[in-house]
């Protein structure tokens, strides 16, 4: 049995539906991130977790207890925000102790617990010092140690590294995957941003208009993804619309060029309207490139992106991009060039609405 | 041309308001014939009733203050935190007794709970006095209520709620430890209006016949000559004491955590 159930959680605020029919199990000690984009739900299945939203119906479980008839500070439920919401009246030393004092924690215990989760977190030097005399980084790392210092269940990240800027994120997001992973503490991380729900996940829900549309590993997400939303929103993946010429032979039309596919396409018949994924990186235009499937184009842009050059192509009624490395012995292709673009079949992936 | 101008109107002001100032001051001391002296302010100090009534009312106010914070800081938060949408209905509300005179209130107070009515605080001194605490908080009502809620402006109510609430807090707690400590200061500064409109206030205590410092004022003033004049500075020391104590604690706030 899972350690977090969430069945059939459902979320109505008057007559709009944000949350629809999720259901998923979590792991004790697994990192899950909610993806997607504002206002796909994500934040309020978080809620509902945390109890600050009442579901519509469903169920909430952890470690085999039901959580619905549980108030907020009965779930023992960490939780970081994404203002941070630092006490301003506490130094660093009482915020982290709060949870422990509102608990009867012994004073010593106390004292030897914050003591262990500032050192955790790298600031036992700035133990006297209030929120306002800290930079946003670490505020939020302080509310992780206050979060965490009464040992919860389950860890709510809610878009935590949204205030900070680009470099503090990146640094921050790997010390939370480190505390996290040490700790083995059971996390849901609600992020819009792939590349932070990428790199330290175990599994990634990607949702949509209040739906999951796809649950898996990050390499299984970025890399099959299953709905054309998902495709859309992790990474950059090209869409090529196609029509369906053999689907026993996995054969399609795309313009007047003919492909391959990997497998048969299931449930398609001849002259069916497809729509194929190709991730930018698939494919290259460099002489003895290799690939299976190769597709003619005419260059309509080429950009320089420092270490990579992102180059768009025509292709049918379809423009897609494809990066290449830089190499200072190769010319670019300009526009108007005629390439042809070489990929491996199985990177070609049947994306269904 | 416009600094003139500027500056006479500030002498102007200056003037209108600190010459009755003094001259009230200057006939206070002018009690011994031919000489400055403290005679009057001896007198008062040295008066049982002032120092009577003047002890009744900071009591009232004290009274008053703990009842307006409790009344008014969950009032506010709660407001805030679950009721966004009534919280004009709220302001208005406690805007009303701006509008509506002390004794129409008072009156209605008399009425409501005279010894004939189901609830007859009138019928003895407590009972009286609690009602005549109940009428000054509801006259500090507008002063209290603005002054919390914008010391809860000031701060994110619903996050700290949350974040108290995830680490364990009920309500209590949360109010008490994490609500409370952060509005302080604007707590601090409705507490002192409260207790400037206490310390003066005539018509409820007089219409309700409790020895308070009000009514002694308006009995000193219409039987003395040179006592009500220092009675008048003293009252008006109280007062401004009162808004310098604001002003201090407005100045505590800007070195304390200002918000989350």
């Amino acid at each position: 049995m899972s350690f977090l159930s969430l069945t059939s959680l459902k979320k109505s605020f008057g007559p709009v539906q944000v949350v629809h029919d999720f259901n998923m199990d979590i792991e004790k000690g697994e990192f899950v991130s909610f993806l997607g984009p504002s206002g796909c739900g994500k934040t309020t299945v978080l809620r509902m977790i945390a109890g600050f939203e009442t579901p519509t119906s469903g169920k909430i479980v952890i470690n085999g207890r039901d959580q619905n008839s549980l108030k907020p500070n009965q779930r023992n439920i960490g939780m970081v925000f994404q203002a941070y919401a630092l006490f301003p009246n506490m130094n660093v030393q009482d915020n982290v102790a709060f949870g422990l004092k509102v608990a009867g924690v012994d004073k010593s215990e106390i004292e030897a617990r914050v003591k262990q989760m500032l050192g955790l977190i790298k600031l036992e030097h700035l133990a006297d010092r209030f929120p306002y005399q800290l930079s946003g980084g670490q505020q939020q790392r302080v509310a992780l140690a206050r979060a965490i210092a009464v040992k919860p269940q389950v860890l709510l990240l809610d878009e935590p590294l949204s205030a900070l800027d680009a470099k503090i994120r990146v640094s921050l997001r790997e010390e939370i995957r480190q505390i996290q992973q040490q700790l083995g503490i059971t996390t849901v991380f609600v992020t819009h941003d792939q590349e932070e729900a990428l790199s330290i996940s175990d599994r990634i829900v990607v949702m949509n208009a209040g739906r999951a549309d796809q649950i898996g590993t990050p390499f299984e997400i970025y890399n099959t993804p299953s709905t054309r939303f998902v495709a859309s929103f992790v990474g950059t993946l090209n869409i090529i619309e196609g029509k369906v010429t053999d689907p026993a032979s996995g054969s399609v039309t795309i313009g007047n060029q003919q492909v391959a596919l990997k497998d048969p396409i299931a449930g398609m018949k001849g002259g069916d309207s497809i729509s194929l994924a190709l991730r930018p990186e698939a494919g290259s235009i460099a002489e003895g490139a290799k690939g299976d499937t190769a597709l003619a184009g005419e260059v309509v842009s080429t950009s320089f992106l420092g270490s990579v050059i992102r180059t768009r192509l025509r292709v049918g009624g379809d423009v897609i991009s494809f990066d290449m490395f830089n190499n200072p012995g190769v010319t670019p292709p300009v526009s108007g060039d005629n390439v042809t673009l070489r990929f491996a079949a199985k990177d070609l992936l049947v994306i269904r609405e | 041309m416009k600094k003139i101008w500027a500056w006479g109107a500030l002498l102007f002001s200056l003037l209108y308001f600190t010459l009755p100032l003094i001259g009230m001051t200057n006939f206070s001391l002018k009690m011994r014939r031919g000489e400055y002296s403290f005679d009057a302010y001896g007198k008062v100090f040295t008066d049982p009733r002032f120092q009577e009534t003047f002890t009744y009312s900071v009591m009232q106010a004290l009274f008053t203050i703990v009842f307006g914070v409790l009344l008014v800081v969950p009032t506010a938060y709660w407001v805030r935190l679950k009721l966004p949408r009534l919280r004009p209905v709220i302001e208005f509300i406690t805007l009303l007794p701006l509008v509506i005179p002390a004794i129409v209130i008072v009156f209605g107070y008399i009425r409501l709970y005279n010894t004939s009515s189901w609830l007859p605080l009138t019928g003895t001194v407590t009972g009286t006095n609690i009602l005549l605490m109940f009428g000054y908080a509801t006259l500090a009502l507008p002063y209290m209520y603005r002054a919390v809620d914008t010391g809860l402006r000031t701060i994110d109510v619903a996050t700290l709620t949350e974040a108290a609430q995830s680490l364990g807090a009920g309500w209590a707690t949360i109010l008490a430890k994490i609500i409370l400590p952060n509005v302080l200061v604007a707590v601090l500064s409705g507490a002192f209006l409260t207790f400037a409109i206490v310390i003066g206030e005539f018509t409820m205590a007089a219409l309700l016949n409790r020895p308070a410092f009000g009514p002694y004022m308006q009995l000193l003033g219409a039987n003395r000559a040179y006592e009500p004049a220092a009675l008048a500075v003293i009252a008006f020391g109280i007062t401004w004491g009162c808004l310098g104590l604001i002003q201090l604690v407005s100045r505590f706030q800007k070195s304390a955590p200002p918000k989350a």
